[in-house]
C-alpha cells in the first residue's frame, strides 16, 4: 500500500475477485426460480408426404406453435433458445430426433408467442419408416444466462400420427 | 503515505468494495436487473479508486518523526576498537 501502483493493483485485483463472486451468486440465484412453462402444437395440415427417389421419407407439414416461456426468464437470463423436435422410434434406433423449427427468444416480452409456420427444417427420415408412424413433438429449450450455468429442459407432447399413405 | 495512512487506505478499500458489492447485488436482484447491479458496482469501484488510490492529505496525518541529524554528532557510531581485528603477536621479551 506504499505506492500509487501498488494500491491500484490491490484495488483492481480485489474488485475483480468480488465481481467474479457476484456473478457466481447471480448464477446460483437462478436455482430459486421454478419455471412453469407451457406449450401447445397443432399439426394443421400435412402439405405433402412422399418417398424421395433414393428411398428416404419426407414430410412437409403446417404447424401452429404456441408457448408461454415467460417463467424461464430471471434477472440473469440473456436469451432462450427454443426448438421443436419430432421424436419417434424405429426398429433400428430407439430415439430419432428431427428439429422442425427453432427460434431465439431475446427477452421476457417475447416469451409468450404463437407462430403459424410450415416446418423450417426438412422432416426426413433416414429410411422409410414414417408411414403411419406415431411420434412426439417435443419443445426443447436452453436458457442462456448472462453469467453462469446454462439450463435445459423440454415439454413432450405425445400422440401425433403421420398418414398411412404418401400424398 | 505514512504507515497509518496505508493501513487506512487498505481497510477503506476492502470495506467500500464489499459494501458496494452487497448493495449492488441486493438492488440488482430486487429490481431484477443485472445491468443495474453492474452499474452500481462499477460506480462503487470508481469511487473507491478515487478515494483510496491517490495520496490524499488525510493519509499523511501521522508522519514519522526522524531524529535530527545533529544527534549523529552527539552519539557517534561505536567504532570497532583497533586491537580486536589485529592478530595478537607473540610478545617477545
Amino acid at each position: 500500500m506504499h505506492s500509487f501502483g501498488y494500491r491500484a493493483n490491490a484495488l483492481l485485483t480485489f474488485a475483480v475477485t468480488i465481481l467474479a463472486f457476484m456473478c457466481a451468486m447471480a448464477s446460483l440465484s437462478d436455482n430459486f426460480n421454478s419455471p412453469t412453462p407451457s406449450a401447445q402444437v397443432q399439426v394443421l395440415n400435412i402439405n405433402w408426404f412422399q418417398k424421395q427417389p433414393h428411398g428416404n421419407d419426407e414430410v412437409s407439414m403446417t404447424l401452429n406453435i404456441s408457448a408461454d416461456l415467460q417463467s424461464l426468464f430471471t434477472w440473469n437470463t440473456k436469451q432462450v433458445f427454443v426448438f421443436l423436435a419430432a421424436e419417434y422410434e424405429t426398429p433400428k434406433h430407439s430415439l430419432n430426433q428431427i428439429s422442425l423449427w427453432d427460434g431465439i427468444i431475446p427477452s421476457k416480452e417475447h416469451a409468450k408467442f404463437w407462430i403459424h409456420t410450415s416446418n423450417k427444417y426438412r422432416f426426413i427420415d433416414q429410411g422409410s419408416n414414417l408411414r403411419g408412424k406415431e411420434y412426439n413433438l417435443t419443445m426443447h429449450w436452453h436458457v442462456m444466462p448472462k453469467t453462469g450455468k446454462m439450463f435445459a429442459d423440454k415439454i413432450v407432447m405425445p400422440g401425433y400420427r403421420l398418414p398411412q399413405e404418401y400424398r | 503515505m505514512d504507515w497509518q495512512g496505508q493501513k487506512l487506505a487498505e481497510q477503506l478499500m476492502q470495506i467500500m468494495l464489499l459494501s458496494f458489492a452487497v448493495i449492488a447485488f441486493a438492488s440488482g436482484y430486487i429490481m431484477a436487473s443485472f445491468q443495474m447491479m453492474i452499474l452500481i458496482y462499477a460506480a462503487g469501484v470508481v469511487l473507491t479508486t478515487l478515494l483510496t488510490v491517490p495520496n490524499w492529505p488525510f493519509f499523511n496525518r501521522h508522519p514519522l518523526t526522524w531524529l535530527d541529524p545533529s544527534e549523529v554528532e552527539k552519539h557517534p557510531k561505536p567504532q570497532p576498537s583497533a586491537n580486536v581485528t589485529q592478530k595478537k603477536k607473540p610478545v617477545k621479551k
